[in-house]
């Protein structure tokens, strides 16, 4: 009896509940009012379409850009160029935060011109680069590759050297040898650091490449964006801009999964 | 010697026969710019020997278990230490990124996976082998570390105050388990810690260092779980030299039998 009259109170008071607005998707409400409005301000003509388009011919735009083969290909290019880069830039970093950490000789070596370098702006590097190499591939990648060798290697260098030297004295006493410890110690403890450096050195290396691509390109999401200024059309920079971000998004979303991967062992300090 | 007394002070002037020791300390020094750490120290292990060090923060007993443990270079100083050795440390220091199997088997070389899971097994982690380390508890994680020493078969076994982070009850189920991993293996054991109980419970031969130096030593001839009926008088005579001349600190049951 008991039992029934605390159900039976439970489904009154649930149907007694007020609209709430968590309980129907209220994170998505006000993007997608501010969608909604946009779109009406389109249609009325209240936002000229030279000014910005509507969020529906973007959707259109989009899916022409897709079926014709604009959009992929000239993805690709982009994102060979931030491969690229990352692939030299995430490279030195690793060697150099790896000579640096390891021994005093390499910190000292590197670690100054790295400071150094820290304080050098990558995009004003630009002109430079431009000088250099010119206006074709070399400089866009370049400018990837110089920015984001320094969250990495900062990171990996820190990382390395807050080994906890508890464990290191550990692994001394079970007689491991000096690479054996680099291997099973050192590594193990700077990588979670490590990967925060290489989730900087993604956002950095995207930042990069929107301002690399503004370089006389032909090909790339910089060239289409030029382009499409040019014709003033700001459907397909808003695509581009779309795009941009997605690739924000995905490259967040790999670090997030070698995380999940690699750092296992750690207890989660959220509840899922 | 009292026999009735169940120890006895050992007189270092007189030599009893020993079979070839396992650690031989002659004149050992040690030296951190003007201080003096450890002070021309003699000191022998005989194989299978238990024995607990005795001594207050800063009498050298840390830095005389790092060079025992080959933790710290000694230069051209008498000091034989087996190769064969594993030390047990107070924080379990465990590899958090590694599961406890492969804690175990750390620098072993081979198939380490069976070895490793006969050692868990007989310290009883057997259900825990491919747990984090981080989610043990501090006995596991203890019990962890006796095993990844004992996996090595050493011929000297350290173990650097490792029970004292423990509870009560975890600390004499542990004192159990040394013992009868002990009785299993017969590696010498050289425990340093602070509880003298604690030692008097568990070794053979208790020494206290003081100052770099040993200033008493006692051997205990009652088998273990014997050793009530005298362990009150020798742990009163352990403190004091411990205490120096300083007997501001009066142990609780000495002050109660006094009192009496």
């Amino acid at each position: 009896m008991a039992s029934l009259a605390i159900e039976h109170s439970h489904g009154a008071e649930r149907s007694r509940r007020p609209f709430s607005l968590s309980r129907f998707g209220g994170r998505w409400l006000s993007p997608v009012l501010l969608l909604f409005l946009w779109e009406l301000g389109s249609r009325s003509g209240l936002i000229p379409e030279r000014t910005l388009a509507a969020p529906s011919a973007v959707i259109g735009t989009l899916i022409d850009m897709v079926i014709s083969g604009e959009l992929p290909s000239n993805l690709l290019v982009s994102f060979a160029r931030v491969a690229a880069g990352l692939l030299i830039g995430v490279g030195l970093g690793l060697a150099l935060g790896l000579v640096a950490g390891l021994s005093r000789a390499g910190e000292l070596a590197v670690d100054p011109l790295m400071q150094i370098k820290r304080t050098i702006p990558a995009l004003a590097l630009t002109p430079l680069f431009i000088v250099w190499f010119g206006i074709g591939e070399t400089p866009k990648v370049a400018l990837i590759a110089f920015a984001t060798i320094f969250p990495v290697y900062l990171n990996l260098y820190s990382g390395i050297r807050s080994v906890d030297l508890r464990l290191l004295d550990a692994a001394k006493s079970f007689g491991l040898s000096r690479a054996e410890q680099i291997w099973h110690v050192v590594l193990p403890s700077a990588l979670p650091s490590l990967l925060v450096g290489l989730r900087y050195a993604l956002s950095v290396s995207i930042l990069v490449l929107v301002v690399a691509e503004q370089i006389n390109a032909s090909a790339g999401l910089g060239y289409l964006i030029n382009n499409a200024r040019d014709f003033m059309r700001t459907d397909i920079i808003v695509v581009c801009l779309m795009v941009y971000a997605i690739l924000g998004l995905g490259a967040d979303w790999l670090v997030r999964a070698i995380e999940a991967r690699a750092l296992i062992w750690r207890p989660s300090i959220v509840e899922q | 010697m009292d026999a009735r007394l169940g120890f006895t002070t050992v007189n270092s002037s007189v030599h009893q026969p020993q079979p070839e020791p396992v650690v031989r300390l002659r004149g050992f020094t040690r030296r951190f710019g003007a201080n003096t750490i450890i002070d021309g120290l003699d000191l022998d292990i005989a194989p299978g020997e238990f024995i607990a060090l005795l001594g207050r923060s800063g009498s050298g007993k840390t830095t005389l278990l790092r060079t025992l443990a080959g933790l710290d270079e000694v230069r051209s100083q008498d000091v034989e230490v087996p190769d064969s050795r594993a030390v047990v440390f107070q924080d379990a220091r465990l590899l958090p990124w590694k599961p406890v199997w492969k804690n175990v088997g750390l620098g072993l070389k081979g198939d380490i996976r069976p070895r490793a899971e006969a050692a868990l097994r007989e310290v009883g982690l057997g259900h825990r082998l491919d747990a984090w380390p981080l989610t043990l508890s501090g006995g596991e994680a203890q019990r962890a570390a006796l095993a990844r020493a004992l996996v090595r078969e050493p011929k000297l076994l350290l173990l650097d105050e490792p029970f004292a982070a423990l509870d009560a009850l975890t600390r004499y189920r542990m004192h159990d388990l040394v013992l009868s991993l002990w009785r299993a293996h017969r590696p010498a054991v050289l425990i340093v810690t602070h509880d003298v109980e604690e030692a008097i419970a568990l070794a053979d031969r208790v020494l206290v260092l003081d100052q770099g130096r040993i200033v008493a030593e006692e051997r205990i001839t009652t088998p273990r779980g014997e050793r009530a009926s005298f362990s009150a008088r020798l742990r009163e005579k352990l403190l004091s030299t411990l205490g120096g001349d300083d007997h501001s600190v009066v142990p609780f049951a000495t002050a109660l039998e006094a009192a009496e």
